[in-house]
């Protein structure tokens, strides 16, 4: 089980946390002017690296808020997690 | 190369010269500098792929490339489930055309691979389970593909050791059964597709890893760079399971997947005493017995993707907990190993078998949590697509287009399997 860095409550267990896939996937302003293929790698196409991962968390079983990681997917070792709105760190 | 043919008197005979005189089953093959067809991917459907390019369609300037060892990634860590009760049309095509290839691979590959169609049970434990089941048998009796309806009474007939108490916490109120669905030997669909590939010319190049995708000036595929060396082909089939967005990023095809660890695990092995395959979506069972005695327990993704091929403890947990209350005998029995592969999966939860933006390039991936089944229905429409460069039309409905036309075949919604 993974251990998590809540960035409100600190370390918890995985199973308090909710995963969000990709995270910094920003819903096109404006969806009629795409055409279906950029609307279908809006809607389906993911990243899926193999290596650091910018991904969603959501401490469910906590403080109910949202907030992004950096999970390495080779490892599943968390490198940072941060608040949304922030940039991931370099 | 002519092989040895396998069979009982064979064996009889070889024991007098005790054992020694049998063949290799495959050669171990050095790279070519030039293929006529390249397979990325040595697991179940890589090598059936290249079985039925030469033998259905002649091409036997064809090398299997595996990173690692052949058989050693989903194909070896599945839980070797076969079935075909899909809801869609499409789908029921699909994996009926593989169940009806299993009846007769033994014979075809002249190798045991030990489908045993025992039967594959799903229970329902709600009134919705119950309707849902019921629709799948409707829809798979249309289909041609076999399924029925039980009641718990005869679910415990079919499967002796099924609780069907009513004090559980969901008991059990009916289930839908394909009599044809069963299990096969995992390394058995790999090693036998492999040595007849092999036979008819194939090479199996394994510790090959395939680290780049060159293409000529008009975008199409001509080579491979990997880790033994440059490889030409004007044809490539990637069949990479869980590791298909990486290899299909090297020639800049952004794939509809996410690649999640998928655990399973096994008991100590006992006598015979679980006659077939039960599933349980809604409270997640999956559960066989191996002709070596071990349970054969299959447990749900981790939530979060990964390349680790290892999950958490809990996951398997919860699978275990509805077994022991389906299955109160086996509550004492002590778990022998646990481990993971990883699953690409798709937004609707089939496969994308077919052609490519990239001429020349293949894929077939996106079998999720359930490709086990498929393989050999996979491996021969994916061996005519790349053979005539165009789909199969079992196959064409799978196309990687599907997402942006919108024709999605959501078997997530549907489904018949647990996810």
């Amino acid at each position: 089980m993974l251990l998590i860095r809540c960035p409100y409550c600190g370390d918890r267990p995985e199973l308090e946390f909710a995963y969000g896939g990709q995270a910094h996937l920003a819903r096109p302003p404006r969806p009629a002017e795409l055409n279906d293929e950029q609307w279908a790698a809006y809607l389906y196409v993911r990243a899926n690296p193999r290596g650091l991962h910018a991904e969603r968390w959501r401490h469910l079983r906590g403080c109910g808020r949202f907030f992004n990681a950096l999970r390495d997917t080779t490892t599943d070792h968390f490198k940072a997690t941060y608040k949304i709105g922030e940039s991931p760190p370099a | 190369m002519k092989r040895q043919s396998w069979s009982g008197l064979q064996l009889l005979w070889r024991s007098l010269g005790r054992h020694r005189g049998w063949q290799e089953q495959w050669r171990r093959a050095e790279p070519k500098p030039s293929y006529d067809a390249v397979i990325i991917g040595g697991g179940g459907h890589g090598l059936g792929t290249a079985y039925y390019l030469a033998a259905e369609h002649g091409l036997t300037n064809v090398a299997v490339l595996e990173k690692g060892w052949i058989g050693g990634g989903n194909t070896g860590r599945n839980t070797t489930i076969i079935r075909s009760n899909y809801l869609f049309d499409e789908s029921a095509r699909l994996y009926d055309h593989a169940v009806k290839l299993w009846e007769h691979l033994s014979q075809e590959l002249n190798y045991n691979v030990m489908y045993s169609p025992r039967g594959v049970m799903m229970l329902a434990h709600t009134v919705h389970d119950v309707r849902v089941l019921k629709r799948h048998v409707h829809a798979n009796r249309c289909n041609g593909v076999d399924n029925e309806w039980l009641t718990p009474a005869e679910a415990k007939a079919f499967c002796p050791p099924l609780n069907i108490g009513a004090d559980i916490r969901y008991p059990v109120m009916g289930a839908a059964l394909q009599r044809r669905g069963g299990t096969a030997r995992h390394d058995a669909i790999a090693w036998g597709y492999a040595r007849a590939a092999d036979a008819l010319g194939v090479d199996i190049i394994e510790n090959c890893e395939v680290t780049g995708i060159r293409r000529d000036a008009a975008g199409r595929v001509e080579g491979l760079e990997t880790s033994r060396g440059l490889i030409n082909s004007r044809k490539v089939g990637v069949v990479a399971a869980g590791n298909s967005s990486v290899v299909m990023k090297m020639a800049g095809v952004p794939l509809p997947l996410e690649s999640y660890p998928l655990q399973a695990l096994v008991s100590e092995p006992v006598k015979a005493v679980f006659p077939c395959v039960v599933m349980s979506n809604s409270i997640h069972a999956y559960i066989s017995q191996s002709d070596k005695g071990e349970l054969v327990i299959g447990a749900g993704t981790d939530v979060y993707t990964s390349y680790t091929q290892r999950g958490a403890l809990h996951v398997n947990m919860h699978t275990l907990e509805a077994i022991c209350e389906l299955f109160p005998w086996f509550r004492r029995l002590r778990m022998l190993r646990n481990w993971g592969g990883i699953v690409d999966v798709t937004p609707d939860r089939s496969p994308i078998i077919g052609k490519t933006p990239v001429p020349g390039l293949y894929v077939n991936c996106g079998w999720g949590t359930g490709g086990f089944k498929a393989t050999p229905g996979s491996a021969h429409v994916f061996a005519w697509t790349m053979a005539k460069d165009e789909p199969h039309p079992i196959n064409a409905p799978f196309t990687l287009e599907r997402f942006r036309d919108g024709v999605l075949i959501d078997e997530a919604a549907a489904a018949a399997v647990a996810h």
